[in-house]
């Protein structure tokens, strides 16, 4: 008898489904929902300000006058008013573009997808700040894509770093085809590069032939209010610039856009088209709408103020909880806290310490392509309450001093590696 | 008795570390109770609940969580104060076959196979050295070993440990899920499952499970992503390991006072022998769990059999 290994397609499987694996880590977060849980693990936006009837009559206006539109196959780059709404978008950080250079895409994951697709062969090599976006990391590895991290401090990514990896490729033979980075409050991180270093890195890039995929999810999102100059406003030539309203307006309609370099965005208006034919016309039809009726501006100023008193109370808690020898970073927007624990702790070996404490991050290692980050934890303060946010510092506090103590009787160094996923799904808080 | 109109409460969910597990087995029990014809709530075990018994007094519970509260016999003890008859063991015995180590000694005592044990807390570590302790547990049970934590299920913080230098590693590991592990000797052999469901004439094992990791180690991602583990449903054994296996896994179900339906896991060595490893009282129900294999593998209807348990448990009473 040759017994059944439950899967009858497994000898059929690409090569690229070689992670896609049960993981013990990704199974913790199944309880990150649950209310006795704080959870500081998602990074889903806090919705609750959102003028709802308001958006409910627009919307049901859509159907009413425009469905036979609204409900119809679109085009494969998106619907023109949106792609001109867009473009207005991005002037508040610079950039001056033309509605034909945007693609709108299924959230920008798919034009992270997309631009993987065309310019990446497996092997190919894919630079990304150390730590990176899981997201990120997810779509380069499905395309085999291999990723060198390329370190940061407080003012973002490095040069001389950038320097020092493109050349280490290509001395090893191996080329290096995309910089990706997330210049503003930075995922996980929440370091934003500085104005002074985003020309440094553009032409970095540019003479050594590696094109920048600049992802700005959160660039509207700074606390101070001032907005920060795109690596795309000052090089239209090579940098493919990433755009998103999910954490701006609303995430479950998947709207986001690339701004692509006339050729680059040829290959993906036709990508975009071989993957959803277009993306759907209804919801980028409610997104503009929204831009045009309502003030959208001021929504993002709600969402800065909720997200900088909830980033407050975390720093707060942070600053009166963690023991000595923990470091974070202050961000200046977004939604995430880096955090380094003192040597020889293991963010992921204590989690199922974290979820019987009931409260729930994300492993750093989940942000490295190659296993580093055990000492890190990113915490999200978007969703939680305030009070809920220092609660769930208090408990990590006292998931730390336990594990401490384990540390302590059997010394540091006792990491194990970890295989899998090691970040939530997107709908957990 | 017909049981047409049975409404039964499916717990499934928790807080425990084995959550997504349980959601899988409660949402694959549902479906198969309910084209059985039974009317089916599925539920969680949360603050909701007891309201909702109260307002809602199902007929019986089937309980589908894994882990923590759901199989220490915390739950069962709830339903016993409802009132409400479920199927499984009592929170008794729960309580027993929920610590291995306390599971581990009544059968040894009975004069059942099981790997050389010792069930130690951290603070034995803390106080005692860790590396003097990991070198005498080396040197009294040998290598290689397995180090798990005392409780609960789908391999969550085990580790096998090949050279003494991994251990502290493992010990770590197994001390993120409880304050006590056990650490015994890896016994090389035939992984295997029993099932044993019990019915109006008497506990019967049904056939048992072999599984063949991939990996070698039947690790949480072996166990629950598909096309990783090689399942032989009857176990490659000759007649004599098969029967010492059921053999076994019978004794484990009456000796921990096991009622309805329990698995029990075990290592047929090169002997033949079958040496226990631990019991679930509230065995995984998804689609790579081990007890429906069982199930089909007999001929039966995973359905079927929970409404024939359901009936049994409300003829009990409780």
């Amino acid at each position: 008898m040759p017994g059944t290994s439950l899967d009858q397609h497994r000898d059929r499987y690409a090569q690229r489904t070689e992670g896609m694996r049960a993981s013990a880590i990704r199974a913790l977060f199944a309880v990150a929902n649950r209310p006795e849980v704080v959870s500081l693990a998602g990074g889903m936006p806090y919705l609750q300000s959102l003028p709802l009837d308001g958006l409910a009559e627009e919307f049901g206006q859509l159907v009413a006058k425009d469905g036979l539109v609204a409900l119809q196959y679109g085009s494969g780059q998106g619907i023109p008013e949106l792609r001109e709404q867009i473009c207005q978008v991005m002037a508040l950080e610079g950039i001056k573009a033309h509605p034909d250079d945007v693609v709108v895409t299924v959230g920008s994951q798919m034009a992270l997808d997309l631009t993987t697709r065309i310019f990446c062969d497996p092997g190919d090599v894919i630079l990304a700040e150390a730590p990176s976006y899981v997201g990120a990391l997810g779509t380069f590895s499905a395309y085999q894509a291999q990723v060198v991290h390329v370190a940061m401090d407080d003012d973002g990514l490095i040069p001389e770093a950038l320097v020092a990896a493109i050349e280490q490729c290509r001395a090893a033979g191996r080329r290096v085809k995309l910089l990706y980075t997330i210049p503003n409050f930075q995922n996980p991180a929440g370091v934003t590069l500085s104005e002074a270093r985003r020309p440094v890195i553009a032409e970095i890039c540019r003479s050594a032939g590696v094109t920048v995929l600049e992802d700005n999810p959160y660039g509207l999102l700074g606390f101070d209010s001032t907005m920060r100059r795109a690596i795309r406003a000052d090089d239209p030539d090579n940098v493919i610039y990433l755009g998103s309203f999910s954490k701006t307006f609303a995430p479950g309609l998947r709207v986001g856009w690339a701004l692509a370099p006339h050729a680059v965005r040829e290959k993906l208006v036709l990508a975009n088209e071989s993957t959803t034919l277009n993306p759907p016309v209804f919801n980028q039809m409610a997104i503009s709408r929204y831009l045009a009726t309502f003030d959208w501006q001021s929504q993002i100023k709600a969402y800065r103020q909720t997200y900088l008193e909830r980033r407050d109370a975390m720093l707060g808690a942070l600053a009166a909880h963690m023991p000595e020898g923990t470091t974070w970073t202050v961000p200046d927007g977004g939604f995430y806290v880096w955090v380094t624990l003192p040597e020889g702790f293991d963010s992921a070996a204590m989690l199922p310490r974290a979820v019987s404490a009931r409260v729930a991050y994300v492993p750093g290692t989940a942000f490295y392509a190659d296993q580093l980050g055990s000492r890190q934890l990113r915490l999200s303060y978007c969703f939680p309450t305030p009070e809920r946010i220092v609660e769930g510092v208090r408990r990590l506090a006292g998931v730390l001093d336990g594990e401490l103590e384990v540390m302590r009787t059997f010394g540091t160094g006792a990491t194990r590696a970890v295989r899998g996923p090691q970040s939530p799904s997107p709908d957990t808080a | 008795m017909t049981s047409e109109a049975r409404h039964v409460l499916v717990l499934a969910g928790g807080l425990t570390h084995e959550r997504e597990v349980s959601l899988r087995s409660g949402s694959r029990i549902t479906e198969a109770l309910r084209s059985e014809g039974l009317e089916v709530s599925l539920r969680d075990a949360d603050a909701a609940l007891l309201p909702w018994i109260a307002e809602h007094r199902p007929d019986a519970a089937v309980i589908a969580l894994h882990g923590g509260r759901g199989e220490n016999g915390a739950v069962q003890a709830v339903l016993e104060m409802t009132g409400i008859p479920y199927v499984g063991t009592d929170s008794w015995n729960c309580r027993l076959a929920w610590n291995k180590p306390t599971a581990k000694q009544l059968l040894q005592r009975q004069g059942l196979a099981t790997a050389t044990w010792y069930t130690l807390a951290h603070d034995t570590f803390r106080d005692l050295g860790a590396n003097a302790l990991v070198d005498a547990l080396a040197g009294s049970l040998g290598l290689p070993l397995m180090v798990k934590p005392i409780n609960g299920g789908s391999a969550l913080g085990s580790s096998a440990v090949h050279e003494t230098a991994d251990m502290p590693s493992a010990l770590v590991g197994a001390f993120a899920y409880g304050d006590v592990v056990l650490v015994e000797r890896f016994i090389t052999g035939t992984e295997v499952s029993v099932t044993v469901l019990e019915g109006p004439d008497g506990p019967r094992a049904l056939p048992a499970v072999e599984v063949v990791p991939a990996s070698g180690v039947f690790d949480y991602e072996a166990r629950y992503t598909a096309g990783s583990t090689t399942y032989h449903t009857p176990a490659r054994l000759d007649e004599q390991a098969t029967g010492n296996a059921a053999d076994l896994a019978l004794a484990a179900h009456r000796i921990l006072g096991l009622r309805d339906i329990s698995r029990t896991d075990a290592i047929v060595d090169e002997h033949g022998v079958a040496q226990f490893l631990e019991v679930a009282v509230s065995p995984g129900l998804t689609e790579t769990s081990m007890l429906p294999m069982a199930v089909g593998a007999s001929g039966l209807h995973l359905g079927r059999v929970y409404a024939d348990l359901i009936e049994q448990a409300i003829a009990r009473g409780r």
